[in-house]
């Protein structure tokens, strides 16, 4: 059986333009939104899209580079969540630590089902990452104590050092654009060093690496585990953003919709993930104010995008605006 | 735990395992002749059952119904197949799972706009309805017996087909080594083509057996279908047997750890309610559980079809 093949390599440098300019415009572009448009929905809106991006950024490091189609990535999401909301039922409703339990949360979850996992290949990695993403999502249902079924409120958001300044959702608004550009920063940092040059050798000959002296093994975990971070964390500011969590924020849909947002915007680019990311959650708002049926028009479009457009929007981009 | 519940919820996990070997065994045969990852396999079980309902009512006749249910679940199998899945066949298996999750979204958004969001109810043919004793208290659905029934029968049809016919070679050897079976002049996308339809007309027909038995609705297809993934990769995929059996160990481990964790906790001398509340999660797990076991230790399943 054909192991997941890697897609068409992106050159190892890319252009000036979408290394520096396009990251720039985009978050040039998000940091003016509020200032454009002061409602709270839309205010909302972008939010939530730029933690969906955060999202769909943290598994492009495993799926972009590392060539691993993970479809459990909705449950770092929920579990950064449910980290967030259940220490707010016990009253420790500071960021300063709820956050960084978020994180290590996700990153304990990505330790041991990453450990698990990583021992497969190809189809039956997808398989065994959706299984530990239906377990996640199965003890969220379980959680009676903490709502079960129903989810969990939280009365207000998080608190910084004692104040309630996350309330004010143009402060949230910059606290996630901030989020957003560290994480695309940090993520950029670690894909570029010596660790994110392994990671792609594995990806692209396995066998050389490990003549090399490598074990992809361990650099794939790594990986695996700064993921889980990642998104544990967008889940933190996700449980923040409609002050609620639920079991419905990881089930196997929203994997698959992860995966959606980092073909779409283009997957081993970073800020393609991000575009699509913020791009899917957008289009779906859209088409939901048009009908209700707006999965009709939006199946389609992913399945079009699948069939057509390889490489995603930044490689569009790279055909359109030249080199 | 009394021994009538153990029977009982025991026919019952039979009855879940057969349906997963309807949906598995199709799933499997295009994962291994293709090397296609279809997501999309439960929303044409969900299509089965749909059909069911509308030819059932049109028809007045269950088993008229049924078989128009059939014809037209292979056509929509076909239509599928050459509308998307053909385009996708050289394609990584991430595009093939995007491709086929787009197709989820629209079929179970489509089912909803054709038959409105309300969950439809078939009814049981009068001949297959009522109960029968099958011993001492122990009264069982002929229904559920028949879905049981007619699953087995068509595990045993499958396997004759696939061991003893031409057709069943070629799908044989597509699923050990497709690129060999085509050099050697067999015309593996018509084969696959083939493979495609039967696969969706067998998930069609657990369809139209279990729409008398579940309500029918949107997204019905959805968890039957990450069920159907556990148990190809338990069983190992691109095989039948493997299918068979890793769809019985899930049918019977899922059913019966539902009704009898919490008193199995208990005997094991957890409180009541500890029992009580982590019962339902384990059970609701079990079956990942197992799966994550069988990878951990067996990283191709059970019975590997390919070397």
């Amino acid at each position: 059986m054909a192991e997941t093949p890697a897609p068409a390599a992106l050159p190892a440098t890319p252009p000036l333009w979408r290394r520096i300019w396009l990251p720039v415009v985009v978050f040039a572009l998000l940091a003016l939104v509020p200032f454009v448009w002061s409602e709270r929905f839309i205010l909302g809106l972008v939010s939530r899209a730029m933690i969906m991006a955060i999202g769909a950024l943290s598994l492009d490091l495993i799926l972009g580079y590392g060539a691993l189609v993970s479809f459990g990535h909705a449950a770092f999401l929920g579990i950064g969540a449910y980290a967030v909301a259940i220490l707010f039922s016990h009253d420790i409703v500071d960021a300063s630590i709820a956050f960084p339990v978020a994180i290590l949360a996700g990153a304990l979850f990505a330790l041991v089902t990453g450990a698990i996992s990583l021992k497969t290949r190809g189809v039956y990695f997808i398989m065994i990452t959706l299984a530990f993403g239906q377990m996640a999502y199965f003890t969220a249902t379980s959680l009676s104590a903490y709502g079960g079924d129903d989810g969990l409120r939280m009365f207000h958001r998080s608190e910084v050092f004692g104040t309630r300044i996350l309330a004010n959702d143009t402060a949230f608004y910059f606290v996630v654009l901030g989020t957003l550009v560290l994480c695309f920063l940090l993520l950029k940092a670690i894909v570029g060093s010596r660790f994110g040059r392994v990671l792609r050798g594995a990806k692209e000959n396995e066998r050389r690496m490990r003549a090399l002296g490598f074990d992809p093994f361990r650099y794939r975990l790594a990986a695996y585990v700064i993921a889980g971070a990642v998104c544990a964390l967008s889940g933190a500011l996700f449980a923040n953003l409609g002050m609620f969590v639920a079991p419905a924020y990881m089930t196997w849909q929203r994997s698959g919709e992860f995966i959606a947002m980092v073909v779409l915007g283009g997957m081993g680019t970073l800020i393609g993930p991000i575009i699509g990311g913020i791009g899917v959650t957008l289009v779906e708002e859209w088409l939901a104010a048009l009908t209700q049926h707006w999965k009709v028009i939006f199946g389609p479009m992913v399945i079009l995008v699948a069939i057509f457009a390889r490489g995603g929007v930044v490689k569009l981009l790279e055909r359109g605006g030249g080199k | 735990m009394s021994s009538t519940l153990l029977i009982i919820q025991t026919l019952n996990g039979l009855q879940l395992g057969v349906l997963l070997f309807l949906i598995a065994a199709g799933l499997t045969l295009v994962f291994g002749v293709m090397d296609f990852i279809n997501l999309a396999h439960g929303v044409q079980y969900m299509l089965g059952a749909y059909l069911a309902a509308m030819f059932v009512a049109w028809t007045g006749s269950f088993f008229i119904g049924i078989a128009l249910a059939l014809i037209t679940a292979l056509a929509c199998g076909l239509v599928l197949e050459v509308a998307v899945m053909r385009h996708l066949y050289d394609r990584d298996h991430l595009e093939q799972v995007l491709a086929t999750f787009g197709l989820i979204l629209f079929l179970n958004e489509g089912v909803k706009i054709v038959w409105g969001a309300a969950p439809l109810q078939v009814p049981i043919p009068p001949s297959l309805s009522g109960t029968i004793r099958i011993a001492d208290g122990v009264l069982y659905p002929v229904w559920r017996l028949a879905i049981i029934g007619s699953g087995l029968a068509v595990a045993l049809g499958l396997y004759l087909v696939v061991a003893k016919t031409r057709v069943g070679m070629l799908i044989r050897a597509g699923a050990t080594n497709a690129p060999m079976v085509s050099a050697l002049g067999v015309d593996i996308r018509r084969l696959f083509m083939i493979v495609f339809g039967f696969g969706a007309m067998l998930a069609g027909f657990a369809g139209c057996m279990a729409a008398p038995v579940f309500s029918v609705e949107p997204g019905m297809g959805d968890n039957l279908l990450i069920l159907a993934f556990v148990v190809i990769v338990i069983g190992g995929i691109g095989s039948i047997r493997g299918a068979f059996v890793g769809a019985l160990l899930v049918g019977l481990v899922d059913t019966l750890l539902r009704s009898f964790s919490v008193d199995l906790l208990r005997l094991s001398g957890l409180s009541p309610s500890d029992a009580r509340t982590i019962g339902p999660a384990i059970a609701s797990m079990s079956i990942y559980i197992l799966m994550a076991a069988v990878l951990f230790f067996r990283p191709t399943g059970l019975f590997p079809a390919k070397g």
